[in-house]
């Protein structure tokens, strides 16, 4: 069957999460993976919204953002910022969500400010992302696979990964686990346990390692057993096409 | 004296030119869209913009030509991607801009609602971030952890949609509340739209729905469908298109204009507004 990197991407993101555990979604790709994952492996997963949701059920509606009806329609709680974000604080929450604009070696995030030669480029900022980077036990990232977007130090840290690596989290004060997993257009990454920085743990189908290799701006470390991403089954893929039904979030040119 | 007036007068007399306004307080959710495009049409100058994120208000206020400063953790088109204006405006210096995380934005406006100069977290905590002045490093005085204060901010107005109040301003805040309790209680004003207008034992049925006290509130103004394009629950939903197609002719600022001229600064009022939308669509 057919799939597209991004439908990939979702089944992969949704794989992530454990059944009962307390989820910070965001939007776009990790909100179908929380669909995807409540339908298949984790029905009893909660997942929470910086806008104050937190939902047990699954939104019955393609959303375009986590303020739209159907997210809210069916929420178990509806409340304010500051109660999601203490939930965040506190330790009470195992995975939240990230993407980003640029990444780099040891999984900071940058989603402020970019170079695009000699011109700097404004991006949206932080939203919540910074928040879930630094107090979420675990976090995982999705991002276009372009090799502009991964380079040895970010410009800005926008969303804290492992700082220069090592133990730069517990000397910051970082009480949340950090980047645990990045899952790209081509690849999946995992972290180094001592080093703190990426390595590279599958490659999806069709995808050579000398591209992904070319594609890092800094010596990529490779796992030993490196395998092929297992691809999206048929039933995954037609419970992500009933969610994002015109493909509006996963079957769009990116 | 009654709080009820008209949009017109409540802006004219409660947002200033050089005000710290608070607005969009509920993220995604109730967003004050008629009260921005007042502003919009009134020609205030020189505000500084607060808020978690912004899904194109504030992009319309920095295209209007009202803004010289924004304080928040993120602002674009939640659907599309990008916001140009803001871009542009951060990009060549026209407009300052000071990077928060939702949640330091919601514990500045918390400390002040809460009468203290500071509050302590754990976010942020080795992000650049840090460069924002309102934000220091600091030791717990007990435990001697690492942690960041975020110094209080009390805006001069906040700006909140609602679906309901009584003519005093208790209002029913139905659905997510974002950082709308802490902004009420930080700001020295508060412009209160709602889709209604009620008597106020009708709100005192369900006092546990009203998300912040009359008390608070210096403006209460009827605007149905006030928060269009941004959905509200009860109410309306999202207008998905509206903010696709603003993202479309917001490009270059020759298209922006064009815009601006067509749903705001040649249209007299809200309900000529809404006679160019098909409303029925997204009512519930």
């Amino acid at each position: 069957m057919n799939y597209t990197p991004q439908e990939l991407m979702v089944a992969a993101a949704a794989r992530q999460i454990q059944d009962r555990e307390l989820v910070f979604v965001g939007m776009r790709l990790p909100m179908l993976a929380f669909q995807l994952a409540k339908v298949t492996h984790a029905p009893r997963a909660v997942s929470l919204f910086e806008n104050g949701l937190l939902r047990e059920a699954s939104a019955q509606a393609m959303i375009y953002t986590m303020g739209d009806l159907p997210n809210q329609i069916g929420a178990t709680w509806a409340t304010g910022l500051i109660d999601v974000m203490a939930l965040l604080q506190r330790g009470a929450v195992e995975v939240g969500f990230l993407g980003g604009a640029q990444i780099d070696r040891f999984g900071n995030l940058n989603t402020t400010w970019s170079n695009a030669g000699e011109r700097k480029l404004r991006l949206p900022g932080s939203g919540g992302a910074c928040d879930i980077a630094c107090l979420a036990k675990r976090v995982v990232i999705l991002m276009n696979h372009e090799p502009r977007r991964f380079v040895e130090r970010v410009d800005y840290i926008t969303s804290p990964g492992y700082g220069s690596g090592g133990a730069w989290r517990r000397e910051q004060g970082l009480t949340g686990g950090g980047p645990s997993v990045l899952i790209t257009s081509k690849a999946i990454f995992t972290i180094d346990s001592a080093s703190k920085e990426w390595v590279l743990h599958s490659v999806h189908p069709r995808v050579s390692l000398d591209e992904i290799k070319q594609s890092v701006g800094w010596r990529l470390q490779i796992a030993p057993e490196l395998r092929e991403t297992v691809p999206p089954t048929s039933e995954e893929l037609s419970r992500i096409r009933a969610f994002d039904p015109q493909g509006f979030w996963t079957r769009r040119a990116v | 004296m009654t709080k009820v007036c008209t949009l017109t007068e409540a802006v004219h007399t409660l947002v200033r030119d050089g005000d710290t306004v608070v607005l969009g307080t509920g993220l995604e959710h109730a967003i004050p869209f008629a009260a921005g495009h007042e502003i919009i049409r009134q020609r205030k100058r020189n505000l500084t913009l607060v808020g978690p994120i912004s899904d194109i208000l504030f992009d319309q206020l920095i295209g209007g030509g009202c803004v010289k400063k924004v304080e928040a953790a993120w602002i674009g088109n939640v659907a599309g991607g990008s916001a140009y204006n803001f871009r542009r405006a951060v990009e060549s210096g026209a407009i300052e801009m000071v990077d928060h995380s939702n949640l330091t934005v919601a514990l500045r406006l918390q400390a002040a609602a809460w009468g203290v100069p500071f509050l302590p977290t754990r976010t942020a905590l080795g992000s650049d971030l840090m460069d924002n002045p309102s934000l220091k490093s600091m030791r717990c005085p007990f435990t001697n952890e690492l942690l960041v204060a975020v110094a209080a901010l009390s805006p001069d107005v906040a700006i909140i949609h609602a679906q309901r109040a009584d003519a005093n301003g208790n209002a029913y805040c139905l659905g997510n509340l974002g950082i709308t309790t802490q902004a009420v209680g930080a700001s020295r004003r508060v412009l209160l739209t709602v889709e209604e207008i009620v008597e106020p034992e009708i709100i005192c049925e369900r006092p546990e729905l009203v998300a912040f006290s009359g008390t608070c509130v210096t403006a209460v103004v009827k605007v149905p469908f006030g928060a269009h394009p941004s959905p509200l629950v009860g109410y309306y939903h999202r207008d998905d298109a509206y903010f696709l197609d603003y993202h479309a002719r917001s490009k270059t600022p020759q298209e922006f204009e064009k815009w601006l001229a067509e749903w705001v600064s040649h249209l007299p009022d809200r309900a000529q507004y809404l006679s160019k939308i098909k409303i029925e669509k997204l009512r519930l």
